[in-house]
């Protein structure tokens, strides 16, 4: 064995940030919908579905600002989707969102097949430039997670409106009370939070992989609900939680390329795609029970 | 007679509600179609219609049918439970590699066949462990755990059937099933075998636990109302142990019919294609059967004819075969809004 370069762990930190973007994301969007009192497991189908649209705009239009924002509108509509079941039909949030994601499994394959005259995967036109450091290069998106976070945090913790927003996910008898029109807040807060899951796709298909492929996601939506949990319904903690999982993601793609690693047992790198998985179990267990959910999480609320 | 109306309505509107569902879940991959330009008479002939048109194709349709009513069943008995079990995906297949395993030793027949169920069986019930004790011990959700196990399972027995498994000179697959370990064929021209009864038999025994036995009612208790259930001595880590050992054996189960109830190719492809998607089948199949042991087989007739009628659609009409992916999820996000139907029918009425 040679001795350690650490040089490596630079390109780790990179991949792990680039890596980071679509979780991160993700679980901001989410956190602010459950902060409504709203749950989507959605996530892992709506991103897939806006990874697809996210390479379908780029390819029809090419240019990947357009690509990107066509990801965060997919979301949007989702939740749009989402919200009405579940705020004004007061149907079962959960098996929306399981419907989602059956749909998406099987529109993203249907569509590429569909569109492209191909099987279960399609080149994406170039995403937007990306940053150059001496480790390779930083997704463009990586700063403006960072950004979006914070906004989050503060549009959360520090303003009316995420008071109104929390106040309908904790007591939305008394946010009706005064004056607080539930429902709405409901229906927009799954929106705006879907639309980040979108935003995620889109970024994961032209920006991160550079193609669509039928499982591009990868349990990176369910990953985000996990970190939802592992954050305690804060966006700064988010944040947090997405770099780790990040890293794990990215370990998972480094280790494979350490030869030494590679030739212990052929398609050892099939136990390494375990690692995000196994990460998020261990993490998730580790820190369940610290933080406590918005209470009517979940509820659809029925005004008497 | 207000009995016999009650009865009437109690099997009317879960009834209508599901059909509703499948009509909007059609009606929207139809109109999917028609703005691609494809031939919605014809891949809608070939999807609904053909799958029962002939002896060949009602078998097709009975032997997609079986691994279904199993993994929905797995579905069917968390939410019984008050539990949300998405992890029939990840116990198929361990369930799956356990009869490719079996296989490696020699027994009568007929003894073989019961082992391998058994081991299947058993498989897939120990891969639901974790959840329960994550849930029990560390109140993590099932939602996320069963999600991860899924993820580890599919690259866990990826590794170990390519590595272990394979067979040397067709790796593509693993070793073949013995046939002192297959499942009794009852049409030999159609490759149609017992495995159908067997679910179905699994299904009546399902049934049979939730309403005739006391742990079953337990596990409903839990479902119908955690506290009230506790204020009257269930104890709910025990039922949901049960829930989700019940779940995994059934979606075992699921794993050895696909392996040894089907002659193509009575071995695993080292890709596990031949066993992916079936637990999220199930969960759309439970969801329209109405999470009820016996509904439930009928909705798995309903989505097993549609994945029957898959060959003429992709041959005749062209049509991408993932287009039934696409109308199941519509009918289960239609499915989450029983009050559509009631909306509908309130609007409609005024």
């Amino acid at each position: 064995m040679s001795g350690i370069d650490f040089s490596q762990f630079g390109f780790l930190a990179v991949i792990s940030l680039n890596n980071m973007v679509p979780v991160t994301l993700a679980a901001i969007g989410e956190i602010f919908g459950e902060s409504a009192g709203v749950v989507d497991i959605g996530l892992e189908g709506i991103m897939l579905t806006s990874a697809w649209v996210g390479v379908f705009v780029s390819w029809t239009i090419g240019n990947p600002y357009v690509a990107l924002a066509s990801g965060l509108l997919t979301g949007a509509l989702f939740g749009l989707l989402h919200g009405y079941i579940s705020v004004h039909l007061k149907g079962d949030q959960i098996i929306s969102g399981v419907g989602i994601n059956i749909f998406a499994l099987g529109f993203v394959p249907f569509a590429i097949t569909a569109v492209w005259g191909v099987y279960g995967a399609f080149q994406a036109n170039g995403g937007v430039e990306p940053i150059p450091t001496p480790w390779g290069a930083l997704q463009f998106m990586v700063p403006l997670t960072f950004v979006v976070a914070f906004s989050f945090w503060y549009l959360l913790e520090r303003t009316r409106v995420g008071l109104e927003v929390k106040a309908t996910g904790e007591n939305p008898e008394a946010a009706d009370a005064v004056g607080i029109d539930v429902e709405k807040t409901r229906l927009i807060a799954t929106a705006i939070g879907a639309s980040l899951a979108g935003l995620a796709g889109s970024y994961l298909s032209i920006g991160l992989v550079g193609s669509i492929t039928k499982d591009i996601s990868a349990g990176r939506g369910f990953i985000a609900l996990a970190t939802v949990v592992f954050a305690g319904w804060r966006p700064l903690l988010g944040l947090v939680g997405g770099l780790v999982f990040g890293t794990a993601q990215a370990t998972s793609i480094w280790v494979a390329t350490i030869p030494e690693l590679r030739n212990v047992v052929p398609h050892v790198d099939d136990l390494f795609n375990m690692i995000p998985y196994v990460a998020t179990l261990i993490v998730v267990a580790g820190v369940i029970g610290r933080a406590r959910p918005p209470k009517s999480i979940g509820v659809a609320y029925k005004r008497e | 007679m207000s009995l016999s109306l009650f009865a009437r309505q109690k099997l009317f509107y879960p009834l209508a509600e599901s059909g509703f569902a499948a009509l909007i879940g059609l009606g929207v991959g139809g109109i999917l179609l028609i703005a691609l330009g494809y031939n919605v008479p014809l891949t809608f002939y070939y999807l609904l219609v053909a799958p029962f048109g002939s002896v060949p194709n009602i078998s097709t349709t009975l032997s997609n049918t079986a691994p279904l009513i199993l993994t929905a069943m797995t579905f069917a008995v968390g939410v019984r439970t008050g539990l949300f079990n998405i992890g029939a995906e990840g116990q198929v297949y361990v369930g799956a590699a356990a009869v490719i395993v079996v296989s490696l030793i020699s027994l009568p027949p007929g003894i073989h066949l019961l082992l391998a169920i058994a081991v299947a069986g058993l498989a897939g019930a120990a891969w639901s462990l974790p959840v329960f004790l994550l849930k029990a011990a560390r109140g993590v959700n099932e939602v996320i755990s069963t999600i991860m196990l899924n993820g580890i399972a599919l690259n866990l027995m990826f590794f170990v059937s390519i590595n272990y498994l394979v067979e040397p000179s067709r790796t593509e697959k693993t070793i073949s099933v013995l046939p002192s370990s297959r499942f009794p064929i009852l049409n030999a021209d159609t490759g149609l075998s017992a495995a159908i009864i067997f679910a179905i038999i699994v299904a009546l025994a399902f049934y049979a636990y939730f309403w005739l036995t006391s742990s079953g009612y337990e596990l409903r208790a839990v479902g119908l109302n955690l506290e009230a259930a506790r204020f009257g001595g269930v104890n709910p880590k025990k039922a949901y142990f049960f829930a989700f050992a019940l779940g995994g054996l059934a979606s075992g189960f699921a794993g050895a019919v696909q392996v040894a109830g089907r002659s193509v190719p009575y071995a695993l492809f080292v890709n596990l294609s031949n066993v992916t998607g079936y637990g999220f089948d199930g969960i759309g199949v439970a969801l329209i059967g109405r999470n009820h042991p016996i509904a439930l087989i009928f909705a798995a007739i309903f989505i097993g004819a549609l994945q029957s009628g898959l060959g003429g659609v992709q041959l005749y009409a062209k049509v991408p075969f993932e287009i039934i992916e696409v109308i199941q999820g519509v009918i289960v996000i239609a499915l989450a809004a029983p009050e559509a139907l009631r909306t509908i029918r309130r609007k409609t009425r005024r």
